[in-house]
């Protein structure tokens, strides 16, 4: 289907049914109930989800394929979110101008910012890279918000003032971001019994574009392109010394990659119309890293399970606090509770980065392909305990395939 | 590898797929049965608590949630009541708010926009949460408020120091009970006047982002107005932690008094390095060189040590107040946590109070009633004496404190001494100042 191979497609009909049910998925326990504390199916959340796995999917384009680490990806992202309220300020609040507006600007910001890093390699690229989302941010927070020349306004952020020209706004549109009338806010709540599903405008236009994306990503990694691309990470001496200018298609890979940032940077402007500059400081470019190497580098839907991941343990496990786990270890005797709630306590609440700490290291451990490679091994359990049962070893070697 | 034919099961299944896709927006035009966002509709009501954890205000956002989770207490009937007993309005009874049991949610802000608009959302959202209230700083405090103003709940600002959060980022959601950079400048200027006489020479040293700028325009203003002298202004980025080659200029600028507008571990760090310069010993143009910091806080006090004796600064509220609001909240506090509250906690604390109570006035949860209940309402009792939270910019008026850096602190909280209340007269303003104005407050939200 749509010039995939058989496996490819079933991989976005997975991720496609991922992302349309994903409210009834990520909603498991039933409101109310102790367990509640872990559901996940929140409009917020889940448009969290998906933003962030479209910025993890673009990163892995870079990364994945070619190896070139880049540590300043943030700063397409924060680019794509002014670029997005600009168009909000200016425009209307409909959300198309100002995602196609985010895609454009932050593909030529990073034309500009590749063609510079791309001259070198290594561990240089991602100084490069690093030391210009660094300037961005630092742009962004205090020299382009001064009071006569007010791009970005700084730490408070971006957002849309009332009396902002707004010149394509109709009498009648919706005053926060809609996509022609139907505002990215609108929740439509399906209560099933003790059950309670969100159904969220903003979450399916963000899901729609990731399953876009998604199939992008699958035609680039199968393409010649995508193969040039995996050549340069296997060795790009060799590659230039056969005759070959590797760096136009570096370059291309840059720019899509910091375009899909955009995208990402564009959509969370308009789930929720102010853009900050913290979105592009290093620390948000070392988190997509991170999403990516967590997830599976080079995999396509690693990426997207790392930043569930991530953003998951980032918004669930910082909630939970000494209350609540009080709450659920209250059947215990009072001093053994106390202890209990002591021991955990370090984990939870502001705790968070180090019970995501400990994960990481133990998956980049244990499971170097990230996510999708402690999958595939579960997968490959399953299906030797199966065989196993109906036919033994043949005895002789096999090819592997 | 590509199939490129037609199926009759393919036509299905990508019908089927395009039908669902088209069917789906239709859902959404159900309109939601609630009067208003999360209506508490059990035998509780769920508050939510948005401090920052982790990051640079990290122990300024846990005292406020020790306060925050004291209010609770109080609300709900337990403990001894601290400030409700002292209260001048009497509509709190102490079984929660509308007879309602007081629940309540925390998140994390790190003291970014976007993480604490992601936990305020998380809360609204997924907790139900009627109110959010906390934070530590402006730019916070400014994205929250927007997002309650979107999203229809109440937001009671914590510590928020800018001008524009009540200024020209004024919300109809949004309340704030801290003073503000003008107040302190209003407050700090006579006591500067009396002290260092009128014909002296500032220097700024300002953190480069909002709150550093209103904090220095409203300083060079009301010192300007008494006959200061601005030498000159400088930025310095809020990442630094070396001064030192901002200080060093100083000294030769012909300057006679320092004025660092920073805050937190900025402030901390330029305090230190202007005294290891040993400015606070030169004598410039004839008389003894001083250091102002506009805005101090415990914590900032409890970092600079020994540097901030005998400094001079504004704040909003201090635990050694005598009045009997302070002092049933402190002995409360005190009571359960072992150390005086912090200014920030303090005001998380009666910002909460202050809630409840016009919840328990208007009769409702609805933000449209509450914000009118809360507007022009005037009250006693929660410290700083007679308070007013004016309705034009939802801004809170009371007498603002002048403290000094204790020269001989008797304990480790001892470190700030009252110089003067300035009475509340002082530091009022018109709500079209023109450090205030191009704001708008809009109308009220409340999500239906």
């Amino acid at each position: 289907m749509l010039g995939l191979n058989k496996k490819d497609t079933s991989l976005l009909i997975v991720v496609a049914l991922l992302t349309m049910l994903a409210p009834f998925i990520l909603n498991p326990f039933p409101e109310g109930s102790a367990m509640a504390q872990f559901n996940a199916g929140y409009p917020d959340l889940m448009q969290r989800f998906v933003i962030f796995g479209i910025f993890a999917i673009g990163f892995n384009i870079l990364f994945g394929l070619t190896g070139y680490l880049s540590f300043g990806h943030a700063a397409f992202l924060g680019v794509g979110s002014y670029s997005a309220v600009w168009m909000f300020k200016l425009l209307s609040y409909n959300v198309v101008p100002a995602i196609a507006l985010s895609v454009v600007v932050a593909g030529l910001f990073s034309l500009l910012i590749g063609f510079v890093s791309l001259r070198r390699s290594g561990i240089y690229f991602s100084i490069l890279t690093l030391a210009f989302a660094q300037m961005s941010f630092a742009l962004a927070y205090s020299v382009l918000s001064n009071p006569k020349f007010n791009l970005t306004n700084g730490e408070t952020g971006l957002q849309v003032y009332a009396d902002d020209p707004q010149i394509l706004q109709g009498a009648n549109a919706p005053d926060l971001p809609h996509l022609f009338g139907l505002p990215m806010r609108s929740t439509y709540t399906m209560d099933l019994g003790a059950w309670s599903f969100d159904f969220n405008a903003g979450y399916y236009l963000c899901a729609v574009v990731l399953m876009v994306v998604f199939y992008l990503a699958i035609r680039i990694f199968r393409s010649p392109f995508g193969m040039m691309l995996r050549a340069v990470k296997s060795n790009q001496q060799r590659m230039n010394y056969t005759g070959l200018n590797s760096k136009p298609y570096m370059l291309a890979a840059f720019v899509i990659s910091g375009m899909y940032a955009g995208l990402a940077g564009g959509l969370m402007a308009a789930m929720d119309p102010l853009a900050g500059a913290e979105r592009m400081q290093w620390t948000a470019s070392g988190e997509v890293v991170l999403m990516t190497i967590l997830g599976g580098t080079g995999t396509l839907i690693g990426p997207v399970l790392g930043a569930g991941f991530i953003k998951y343990f980032e918004n669930i496990f910082s909630k939970i606090n000494d209350n609540v786990l009080h709450s659920w270890f209250s059947f215990l005797p009072d001093g053994l509770e106390d202890a209990v709630v002591f021991v955990i306590h370090p984990f939870i609440g502001k705790g968070w980065h180090l019970t995501l700490g400990i994960l990481f290291m133990l998956v980049v451990i244990y499971l170097p392909g990230g996510l999708v490679e402690g999958g595939q091994r579960l997968r490959g359990w399953f299906r030797r305990k199966k065989k196993g049962a109906d036919d033994a070893p043949s005895g002789k070697t096999e090819p592997a395939e | 590898m590509t199939n490129k034919s037609v199926t009759r099961r393919g036509v299905l299944k990508s019908g089927a797929v395009a039908g669902t896709g088209l069917a789906l927006p239709t859902i959404f035009t159900a309109s939601s049965a609630a009067a208003y966002t999360n209506e508490p509709t059990g035998s509780s009501v769920v508050l939510g608590f948005n401090v920052p954890q982790t990051g640079p205000y990290a122990e300024e956002g846990n005292d406020e949630l020790l306060a925050q989770q004291l209010a609770v207490e109080h609300l709900n009937g337990e403990g001894d009541g601290g400030c409700m007993n002292t209260f001048s309005s009497k509509a709190l009874k102490g079984n929660g708010i509308l007879g309602k049991k007081v629940e309540f949610v925390t998140g994390d802000t790190q003291t970014k926009s976007d993480a604490a608009r992601a936990s305020a959302k998380s809360m609204i959202e997924k907790d139900g949460a009627i109110m959010i209230n906390g934070g530590s700083s402006s730019g916070v405090a400014v994205a929250v408020q927007g997002l309650c103003q979107e999203a229809g709940v109440i937001f009671m600002a914590g510590l928020t120091h800018a001008n524009d959060t009540t200024g020209k980022d004024k919300k109809a959601n949004g309340f704030r009970h801290f003073f503000n950079a003008y107040m302190s400048g209003a407050a700090l200027a006579p006591v500067l006047a009396a002290e260092m006489g009128k014909e002296r020479r500032a220097y700024h040293l300002t953190a480069d982002y909002n709150w550093g700028w209103t904090q220095e325009e409203s300083i060079v203003a009301s010192t300007e107005a008494l006959g200061w002298e601005t030498v000159n202004t400088v930025k310095t980025p809020l990442a630094s932690t070396d001064f030192s080659s901002y200080i060093a200029p100083v000294l030769n600028s012909g300057a006679d008094v320092l004025v660092l507008n920073h805050y937190g571990g900025n402030m901390v760090n330029s305090l230190t390095n202007a005294i290891q310069f040993g400015l606070l010993d030169k004598v410039a143009n004839g008389k003894d060189f001083k250091i102002v910091v506009p805005l101090y806080s415990e914590l900032m006090a409890a970092g600079a040590g020994e540097n901030i004796k005998g400094v001079l600064g504004s704040m909003n509220w201090n635990w050694q107040l005598q009045d009997e609001g302070t002092k049933a909240f402190v002995k409360s506090f005190g009571e359960k946590y072992g150390k005086p509250p912090s200014n920030s906690a303090q005001t998380c604390y009666a910002q909460t109070l202050l809630y409840a109570d016009a919840v328990e006035r208007a009769g409702t949860f609805n933000p449209c009633g509450v914000a009118e209940a809360l507007e022009d309402f005037e009250f006693d009792g929660l410290g700083n004496g007679p308070t007013w939270y004016r309705g034009a910019d939802h801004q809170c008026f009371k007498d603002v404190l002048v403290v000094r850096g204790n020269e001989n602190p008797t304990n480790a909280y001892d470190t700030l001494e009252i110089v003067e209340i300035t009475p509340r007269a002082q530091v009022e303003y018109d709500p079209e100042h023109p450090m205030f104005a191009g704001g708008e407050l809009g109308k009220c939200n409340s999500g239906a």
